[in-house]
């Protein structure tokens, strides 16, 4: 049995998928010297044809990956800071994610883009804290925001091989996250939530690192609220099969949810629940970043404006004394 | 090897032309909608560039790309099926004038946003370096691109990593009505070569010489010797977009236009051609296209029910947006 870590898990996968396939590169800033935590040692194994050192030019090795996925390879793009994707969006979203539809399915575009601390960075202030999933789960791009270790290195395994332009994020607070791990790690599909613990009072949709806290709360109330943690895993695809099961089930809905509240990711969840007329015993909750939220710098300030702990037992409790 | 002979220069574009003529006539009717940006005056570029690309070369395109698409090879019926939003076009039905594709002709696609294709050719030049292939990839774009910080961008990594792409800039004199001399500072030719990529003028009315400059650029990247720049001096003779004559815009004079005129890329090579044969390649391409539009028209519209096809290369399909079907 070892202990794996989150950052160490996407490393692995990374790893793994460029000792299986000659096809898989990676480019990004310092990847050589592995800054962001996904990189350490790859490049010595495998090669600075590879792994590939940039310079800071996002716009151009973001396209440039895909113009090397349409040559048949499976790059793999890490960015140092959440925001860069606001830098790429039109290279995502607008060139990657639209090849394929608009030629008539021609051409698939396999590229992994990767934000490996995306979220607070405690002290980081405005421009280094965004945590931008909603977006491209609102554009259509796949987007991923594994939780654990395990989930982090499955996803990011099944992001590389699959044939679409995949963005996964690795929450900067779930980075320390470590697991113990026995046997092998395997891939984890795309599209398929994940049960965390059963509970048959209240349904709490968490993703990425907020699964922990929705775990603590729901370890700190066991004695009186039984709380079914479900974390999607995939943003998009959404599992909301899965979703519907659990809140038919138990009749309640929280979701906390680290973006901005106008046009979130919660907004959704809640919304696809009320659409599929799943009655519900207590009005739903979310809990999130208030709307257009910017991270102040002050640590005080960072933490007014993410979702916590406190919040989302407020709300579970709320929930399920309302009825 | 491509044949490259004023015959062979002509013919290709005179397809373009007829095939641009065409598709002027089929937006004036409504059958392409949306419109197009014609490519009519600037034939000799995508002529002479194509012509020195191998079958396995590919491009990547702009917004006023036909001229590249066609002179890559595409079949002009296909094409014309796609401008007309049919099943059987080049990407049925799914892109038009602007996404205009064909993988199987290394066209890697026009593109609806400025300079975005310089990357992507840039990367599928840097797979082929790492694949061994020998590929050549060229990039077209207009003047207006040398403004996208994206293009200097990848201009620098493509010097850097020596990468296989001729990155031919269409300096048409004009970004919709924004003259060149009140965009560039500098030059064209100075921007690479501030990157260090060997640069070239051309005049992009001499199909010809487009050719002999594009074949010197091909020669370099195929022995690893790196990318190359073309700047080609062009003109085109209609407005930016179709749309422009109804809303009257007044950037250019008629003597402006005139003098480009008269300078014609068809005219010039046609005067090489042996008695005879210029009328022989205009009857061919004339029923050609008059072939295409039959094809066209004639193809299936494609079911809104499979709107999004496509989208994913694994097949996952959207949620609908509307959650009752509605009868159309
Ligand atoms: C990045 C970007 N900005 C603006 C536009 C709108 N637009 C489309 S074509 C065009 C002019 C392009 O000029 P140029 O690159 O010189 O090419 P030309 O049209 O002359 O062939 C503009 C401004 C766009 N498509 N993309």
């Amino acid at each position: 049995m070892t202990k794996l870590s989150y950052a160490k898990a996407l490393n692995r996968a990374l790893a793994d998928e460029l000792a299986r396939d000659s096809g898989v590169c990676v480019f990004g800033e310092d990847l050589g010297a592995g800054l962001s935590g996904l990189t350490p040692g790859l490049r010595d194994r495998f090669g600075a044809e590879r792994v590939v050192d940039t310079p800071l030019s996002e716009q151009a090795f973001s396209s440039l990956a895909l113009g090397a996925a349409l040559a048949g390879m499976r790059p793999v793009v890490e960015f140092q800071i959440p925001s860069l994707l606001f830098l790429v969006f039109e290279q995502i979203a607008n060139q990657a994610h639209k090849i394929s539809l608009m030629t008539g399915g021609q051409i698939s575009a396999p590229v992994t883009f990767v934000v490996p601390g995306s979220g607070s960075r405690a002290g980081w202030a405005g421009q280094h804290s965004d945590h931008p999933y909603s977006l491209f789960a609102h554009v259509g791009v796949k987007t991923l925001l594994p939780a654990t270790p395990t989930d982090a290195y499955g996803l990011l395994v099944s992001a590389i091989r699959d044939p679409d332009p995949v963005v996964l994020f690795g929450p900067t607070g779930a980075m320390g996250v470590r697991e113990d791990v026995t046997g092998e790690l395997l891939p984890v599909p795309i599209g398929a939530a994940r049960l965390h613990r059963a509970g048959t009072d209240v349904t709490v949709v968490a993703a990425g690192h907020l699964v922990h806290e929705a775990l603590a709360v729901a370890e700190e109330l066991a004695p009186e609220v039984s709380v079914e943690v479900f974390d999607p895993r995939t943003l998009y695809p959404f599992d909301f099969a899965a979703l519907f099961a659990s809140v038919g089930r138990t009749g309640r809905l929280v979701v906390v949810d680290d973006s901005n509240r106008m046009c979130g990711l919660a907004a959704e969840v809640i919304t696809a629940v009320a659409e599929q007329g799943i009655p519900l015993r207590a009005a739903p909750r979310r809990v999130t970043r208030p709307d257009g939220a910017v991270l102040p710098f002050a640590i005080g300030l960072d933490r007014a404006v993410q979702p916590d702990r406190e919040q989302l037992r407020a709300a579970v409790l709320a929930a399920v004394q309302a009825n | 090897m491509n044949e490259t002979g004023p015959a062979a220069l002509y013919r290709s574009m005179r397809l373009i032309r007829s095939f641009e003529e065409q598709a002027l006539a089929l937006v004036r009717t409504g059958e392409i909608i949306g419109g197009t940006h014609p490519y009519i005056g600037q034939e000799a570029v995508a002529v002479g560039v194509c012509a020195a690309l191998g079958p396995d070369d590919q491009l990547t395109s702009t917004h006023r790309g036909h001229g590249h698409v066609l002179a890559k090879g595409a079949e002009p019926r296909r094409m014309l099926a796609e401008l007309t939003g049919r099943q059987t076009g080049l990407n049925q039905g799914r892109g038009g004038s602007m996404h205009a594709a064909d993988l199987t002709l290394g066209i890697l696609g026009a593109n609806g946003i400025v300079g975005a294709g310089a990357p992507i050719a840039a990367g599928a030049a840097w797979a082929a370096l790492r694949q061994g292939s020998g590929r050549v990839v060229a990039s077209f774009f207009g003047d207006g691109a040398l403004n996208q910080g994206v293009l200097l961008e990848t201009l620098n990594l493509a010097g850097l990593w020596r990468l296989p792409v001729l990155f031919v800039c269409e300096n048409n004199g004009y970004a919709t009505t924004l003259p060149v001399e009140a965009a560039v500072a500098g030059s064209a030719l100075g921007r690479a070569a501030a990157f260090g990529i060997p640069a070239e003028q051309v005049d992009g009315m001499d199909a010809a010489a487009v050719h002999a400059a594009a074949a010197r650029a091909v020669a370099r990247a195929r022995t690893g010797q790196g990318p190359s720049f073309l700047e080609c001096r062009t003109y085109r003779y209609e407005g930016h977009h179709t749309m422009e004559r109804r809303i009257r815009l007044r950037y250019r004079s008629t003597e402006e236009v005139e003098a480009w005129r008269a300078r014609d890329p068809l005219e010039r090579t046609a005067g090489l051609l042996a008695a005879g044969q210029r009328a022989a390649i205009d009857q061919e391409i004339a029923e050609l296209i008059a072939e295409a539009v039959e094809f066209a028209l004639a193809g299936p519209h494609p079911d809104p029910a499979e709107a999004l096809k496509y989208l994913y290369a694994d097949g996952l399909l959207p949620r609908p947006g509307h959650p009752v079907e509605v009868a159309r």
